[in-house]
């Protein structure tokens, strides 16, 4: 049986306190690379690494970090932040990816997509999908074009920035309204969470890690209503992220959003769980998860 | 001991690198089918299209290169598309040749159940149906260990009773493992699959 998948995410971001100082790389890689070693000791099921401010600097991903933290990482992994173009899906699988995550350019350049799951296969394409519940109620929407002209074969045309948000209509989902932002949750984009996840589904993404952006780090509980919405509308497997605290969280969007992994961070940076008591807690109330006993891996 | 990776330009090379080094053996990582003469084993790792890993492979010469170790007795082992690229055929970006190395033709995984999510991404158990499996590839490790996937297409052997050795219960169950003399292929990643990985990378060193 395919097991549930229990995935610590490690958000990096280019401090600017340490930007400017020499060898900033290093310095990076020095915070990393002690929670990479300690979660590959765990054998953690997979890892994702997102470094959230590659986009916004306009830098494409840091193809040598990873080549150097992958050598110390027998875990599948994931990486995300700055993937515009095809040739960066590249040469993050050369460095030593085994997915990438795709956020803002899922929404600018959803062609990236296609290209890179004609390339290297479906398998390895992970959209990313940042969402917030929408300050209004599905009975304020406005009617627009702009939602409807979204197409599943056709490029979804990203809205202005300017966003007029009396005619934001985003699509109603659950109990709430929920538009996707892009560039670490910081744009707006006019778009629904379920439609950009149809849309890269039908464009050959292999994974949706779908992240609500107002739960994320407070480890307050995933957005339940968000994870399920999602999983309802794709056939491909969805990744759980933002909000998890506590072990029943995990088990909560497994089992009400559907999900077939559960991503965290905070709860295994900031507190004493860790992802493999959740692991002991899941299996003991039902969850099929993998459950390693041989000796860990000395590196 | 001399590992040749084959690289023909094709997802991950450098975890594969690093886990047969954890298995204590010298690897060599090349695009040239020539240095096949000096390797005691070869791996074709890949992540890809079976369609462009295909082209890829008989632009640079390999096919026929692999096709002559293997009759001298090299054994090999594919990995994920590397497995998939052993058989005949492949409907991944169109009907494709693979290297014919194992009979059979790899097709897209159809889902069995409303809830059953392609790809198949993740830890699922392999059990053998063969003995050479138990044998060869799984020496300490127990029928029915978890292993790492991630991809949409299996591999479906034209014999199985001679080629399939190991089966996974997903979309009604698929080849996991298949192996023809001393050619193996394994559908998950045991470069990712952690200690029960590289205890099979060690089992197909010591063949």
């Amino acid at each position: 049986m395919l097991k549930t998948r229990v995935i610590p995410v490690l958000l990096w971001k280019d401090v600017t306190l340490i930007k400017g100082i020499g060898f900033d790389s290093w310095r990076r890689i020095g915070t990393l690379m002690p929670a990479i070693k300690v979660f590959n000791a765990r054998c953690v099921d997979e890892l994702i690494l997102l470094n959230i401010t590659a986009t916004n600097d306009g830098l494409p991903p840091d193809y040598e970090i990873i080549s150097e933290l992958s050598p110390e990482c027998f875990v599948p992994l994931t990486v995300g932040g700055g993937i515009r173009e095809v040739e960066h899906i590249r040469r993050l699988l050369l460095a030593g990816a085994d997915k990438v995550a795709i956020n803002t350019a899922a929404v600018e350049c959803p062609e990236i997509i296609r290209e890179g799951a004609e390339r290297f296969g479906s398998q390895c394409i992970v959209v990313s999908i940042d969402a917030r519940r929408a300050h209004m109620e599905p009975d304020e929407t406005v009617s627009s074009s702009r939602l409807t002209d979204v197409s599943l074969t056709g490029p979804i045309v990203p809205p202005p920035l300017n966003t007029d948000r009396q005619s934001f209509r985003a699509q109603p989902s659950g109990k709430g309204v929920y538009e996707c932002y892009t560039h670490s949750g910081t744009r707006p984009t006019g778009l629904s969470p379920v439609d950009l996840a149809v849309q890269a589904e039908s464009y050959g993404a292999g994974e949706i890690l779908v992240t609500s952006i107002e739960r994320d780090g407070t480890m307050t509980g995933y957005d339940l209503d968000l994870i399920k919405s999602i999983t309802e509308a794709v056939k491909i497997p969805v990744i759980a992220g933002g909000g998890a605290g506590s072990y029943e969280h995990l088990y909560q969007a497994i089992v009400t959003g559907g999900a077939s992994a559960v991503a965290a961070g905070a709860m295994y940076q900031f507190t004493e769980q860790t992802p493999l008591a959740a692991k002991d807690y899941l299996s003991q109330r039902g969850i099929p998860v993998r459950r390693s006993n041989l000796k860990p891996i000395h590196t | 001991m001399n590992v040749l990776v084959i690289d023909y330009g094709m997802g991950n090379l450098g975890s594969v690198r690093r886990a047969i080094e954890e298995c204590g053996a010298a690897v060599q990582i090349s695009g040239n089918p020539d240095d096949l003469n000096s390797a005691t084993h070869v791996i074709l790792p890949g992540v890809g299209s079976f369609a462009d890993g295909s082209a890829r492979l008989r632009e640079r010469g390999w096919r026929d290169a692999l096709h002559r170790a293997i009759d001298r007795g090299l054994p090999l082992l594919g990995i994920c598309l590397g497995m998939q690229l052993l058989a005949d055929i492949g409907e991944e970006g169109g009907e494709n040749p693979g290297l014919g190395l194992i009979p059979g033709e790899v097709r897209r995984l159809v889902p069995d159940h409303p809830d059953v999510r392609i790809p198949h991404v993740g830890w699922n158990d392999v059990h053998y149906v063969s003995s050479i499996a138990s044998e060869k590839l799984f020496m300490g490790i127990p029928d029915g260990t978890d292993f790492y996937f991630v991809h949409s297409f299996a591999f479906r052997p034209s014999d199985p009773a001679a080629h399939l050795l190991a089966t996974t219960p997903y979309c009604g169950g698929f080849a996991s493992v298949v192996g023809r003399g001393a050619v193996f292929g394994t559908q998950f990643h045991p470069e990712k699959s952690q200690p029960v990985g590289f205890q099979l990378l060690r089992n197909f060193l010591s063949q």
